[in-house]
């Protein structure tokens, strides 16, 4: 045990004793990418409950969750969070995607205009967040507007932001396309369905929002 | 003979830093709307970006307006020695492409390349 270790033990003491509250993260992300999945993972692995619904439709999630109190170790080191799903970020809603994916006018009509009200309460969340956790859907293209707007929002905030390089269980994913994207930010390549590597995703977790 | 075509304005630095945030966002809804393509020389600031996709939303209606296409470069962070030792540190936002969702289309992008498809309706 180095003297490091110590103060950071130290350190960690008077930051709970301190601290106002826990550190809020949000979990951000195009639709689809996976956000409700790894939070339902998150929420069975440390609590035992679940978060939301998932569904290969977009636009699953339409008002944000939050879980409170969630407390991940790893380590050695604990990191007590409240969790926040958003539903997936868009700057385009067309209700004749969802007629295509087999929902009647009326049922799409409806999805897409609480879809639009879904995307403004996640940008509103921004504001209320103490850290990100970007998904992505590692078999897409991560250049898209959406990807860029969270980093910028948590960049110019100089808040924490951790990448989740999401689907690797797919043969056609490239969590190595989404690091030459953003360089400059830490990254993880999981699979939220079958759990590859989500001790991995704890870990840094842990050493990120701690 | 009429030329049928598509109108593209390219928005010099120079005029979007004399616009307020809220009138950048009303141009670019306003003139998108109208079935237009337009290239912004400056990026909008992150806090700029949330409130065009706030407003967007807002617009969407259900058989006109389906929302719009944005493709930008990711920030550029500054590393000038200046601003350093000053302890700033400066993001610039870059060139930006912003159309109506149902006649832009990205068809590929990379972080120096935007490439891009524009249809007639
Ligand atoms: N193959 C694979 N599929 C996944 C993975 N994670 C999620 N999915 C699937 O992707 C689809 C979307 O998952 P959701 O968790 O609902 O995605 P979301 O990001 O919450 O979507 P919205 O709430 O609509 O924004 C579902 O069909 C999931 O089963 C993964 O790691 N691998
Ligand atoms: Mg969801």
């Amino acid at each position: 045990m180095g003297i490091m270790k110590r103060m950071k033990s130290k350190f960690s003491f008077l930051k709970k004793l301190f601290k106002k509250r826990r550190a809020r993260i949000g979990i951000y992300g195009p639709p689809n990418a996976g956000k409700t999945t790894l939070a339902n993972r998150i929420i069975r692995d440390w609590t035992g409950d679940a978060m939301g619904s998932v569904s290969k439709i977009p636009h699953e999630t339409r008002r944000a969750r939050r879980r409170e109190g969630v407390t991940i170790n790893s380590n050695g080191s604990s990191v007590t969070l409240d969790v926040i799903d958003t539903p997936g970020l868009a700057t385009k809603i067309d209700f004749h995607d969802f007629m295509e994916l087999g929902m009647n006018e009326e049922e799409s009509k409806r999805r897409a205009k609480e879809a639009t009200e879904g995307v403004i309460e996640a940008v509103k969340w921004l504001d209320d967040l103490d850290g990100v956790i970007l998904v992505m859907d590692a078999t897409e293209d991560p250049y898209t507007q959406v990807n860029v707007t969270v980093i910028g929002n948590m960049e110019a905030r100089k808040l924490p932001l951790l990448i989740v390089a999401n689907k690797i269980d797919l043969p056609e994913s490239s969590p190595a396309r989404i690091h030459g994207a953003f360089p400059q930010h830490p990254l993880v390549s999981i699979s939220a369905l079958e759990g590859q590597n989500i001790d991995l995703l704890y870990q840094e977790i842990a050493d990120h929002f701690g | 003979m009429l030329m049928k075509g598509i109108q593209m304005d390219l928005i010099s630095e120079d005029k979007l830093d004399g616009m307020t945030s809220m009138e950048k966002v009303r141009l670019i809804l306003d003139e998108v709307k109208n079935g237009k393509i337009l290239v912004l020389e400056k990026g909008l600031t992150p806090s700029e970006q949330n409130k065009l996709i706030e407003l967007t939303m807002v617009e969407i209606t259900p058989d006109n307006f389906s929302g719009i296409e944005i493709e930008s470069y990711p920030v550029k962070h500054g590393n000038r020695l200046l601003d350093k030792l000053l302890g700033k540190t400066s993001l610039r936002t870059r060139l930006t492409v912003i159309g109506p969702a149902d006649q832009l289309k990205t068809i590929k992008k990379d972080r120096d390349m935007i490439s891009a498809l524009v249809s007639a309706q």
